[in-house]
């Protein structure tokens, strides 16, 4: 009996020491290679971390699923805009002409877009599916130029580690670590299903993150900053959504 | 480790303390699992088959309860509380409990022959005839024999060998098959179970048929004496003839 625990205890302390060392290890390298989220404190911070390293690790250089034509949604959904401001219905009577996406922070270049300016991008297309975190889903096509090209066109500083976006709507903004910025299906998304992008779906120029949930596709974009660190915006946790109790990676 | 007949298992524990601790794991972050599901449930309580389905589109079916969210316009209001953010975060922590938890369990148990010895069937019962002969004897209302304290009946087995390894790795799969970003990954995940919506469906009927196999296990150990057993389940030591009598 006492030689069976004596082999119990030792087999015990060498299976606490080897999981204390490989979470220490685990941390170091979660922390070494950007997979720990910005909400990664409080109690459902190691869920959390380990839904956006596992996540990050699978899906590297991986493209959302796209869907042939016919499968496009005759009755997409679009969860109810709050009432335009005046300044929005001014911009709206211009055709948007005097719509600017600034893009600042860490960038060579600081520069403010107007839509005919990302427009003469390379505008691509994609048909991918919207699917919100209250379980509903639409495909879609959406049109607009990849946001890999506009960092590119102002120059991103080897730090940065994060692009923060901005709605014009009051405490809307939210964040994309680098490799989510530079997906190729990432796109600022300026038309829809072969026309110009409906006010109730984010036009004049939405966020299209087709890799995450609806609630990281930003309407009305106008704003957005490279950065290293999110410590500094709102409550330092990478968007609103972790300061209204939602997950800041929402790829699941 | 020889077969050891069901009297020598007595003798030691009744149940082992990799069983016991997965056990109990499992039980917190099923609960967990299905008090958070039903709050995101609720924000859009209708169901779709195919790739997509809003609140455009004709439900499959649509669950007759009020929702958490305005614009789902179920017909019976909007009088739910909307607990999305901490129901989300906690189901996708719970689902690492269950998930990490499970791989300890199947790995242990293929290892140690749990799986062969105490959940395969035995020799004699796997034919549908002792199945009924066990199924009509649970039903004539016979309390559990004592020799059951210390092994399984074959419909017990059969029962846990689906719960193992169907009923959990499809609730998961269904589940994964939600996530844009998984999917990117699998594609196969979602367009296998003819898509997105079509997952989310599965994940609610495979939840009903989990809840519908917790009730019957709680229900059965109320009835073979539910101290006894949850005692078995937290010491790993079983009740003695002598106790039973």
């Amino acid at each position: 009996m006492s030689g069976l625990s004596r082999r119990k205890l030792i087999t015990g302390g060498l299976a606490a020491t080897a999981g204390i060392t490989g979470l220490a290890v685990a941390d170091r390298l979660a922390k070494a290679y950007g997979l720990v989220p910005p909400d990664a404190g409080g109690i459902f911070g190691p869920g959390e971390t380990l839904t956006y390293a596992a996540q990050s690790l699978l899906t590297a250089h991986r493209p959302a699923r796209e869907f042939p034509r016919s499968m496009i949604s005759k009755d997409p959904f679009a969860v109810p805009i709050a009432p335009p401001t005046e300044a929005f219905k001014k911009s709206q009577a211009l055709g948007f002409s005097d719509w600017r996406l600034t893009v600042d922070g860490m960038v060579e270049r600081p520069t403010a877009f107007s839509l005919a300016d990302l427009q003469s991008l390379p505008v691509r297309n994609q048909i991918t599916e919207v699917a919100c975190e209250e379980g509903w889903s639409y495909v879609a096509e959406w049109i607009g130029t990849p946001l890999s090209g506009v960092l590119r066109e102002v120059g991103v500083l080897p730090q940065a580690r994060y692009v923060a976006y901005f709605s014009v709507e009051p405490d809307e903004w939210d964040s994309l670590d680098m490799r989510e910025a530079l997906h190729p299906q990432t796109y600022l998304t300026m038309g829809m299903n072969d026309g110009e992008l409906p006010v109730a779906f984010g036009g004049p120029l939405r966020m299209r993150v087709p890799m995450q949930l609806g609630y990281k596709n930003l309407k009305f974009l106008h704003h957005i900053t490279v950065t290293d660190s999110m410590k500094r915006f709102g409550k330092g946790l990478g968007s609103a959504s972790p300061e209204g109790g939602y997950a800041w990676f929402a790829g699941i | 480790m020889a077969t050891t007949s069901p009297r020598a298992i007595s003798a030691t524990l009744r149940h082992a303390a990799v069983v016991r601790v997965t056990h109990w794991l499992t039980v917190l972050a099923f609960l967990a699992l299905l008090i958070t599901g039903a709050e995101i449930l609720i924000s859009h309580p209708r169901f779709y088959w195919g790739e997509s389905g809003n609140a455009n589109m004709r439900p499959l079916f649509s669950l007759p309860l009020p929702t958490s969210r305005p614009w789902v316009n179920n017909g019976f209001g909007t009088a739910m509380p909307d607990g999305n953010g901490w129901g989300r975060y906690l189901h996708f922590e719970a689902a690492w409990v269950v998930a990490l938890t499970g791989l300890v369990y199947v790995l242990w148990g293929v290892w140690r022959g749990h799986f062969k010895n105490h959940l395969t069937p035995q020799r004699g019962e796997r034919s549908a005839g002792a199945l009924w002969r066990v199924i009509t004897k649970s039903l004539r209302g016979g309390r559990a024999a004592n020799d059951e304290a210390h092994s399984y009946n074959a419909l017990q087995r059969a029962t846990y060998l689906v719960v193992i390894f169907v009923l959990f790795p499809m609730v998961i799969w269904t589940g994964l098959a939600m996530s844009p970003s998984f999917t990117s990954a699998v594609p196969a995940a979602a367009s296998l179970l003819g898509g997105r919506q079509s997952a989310r469906t599965l994940h609610f009927v495979i939840t009903l048929l989990l809840v519908g196999f917790f009730g019957v296990h709680v229900a059965m150990i109320a009835l073979a004496g539910f101290w006894k057993r949850t005692r078995a389940m937290i010491t790993g030591r079983a009740s003695t003839a002598k106790e039973d009598a």
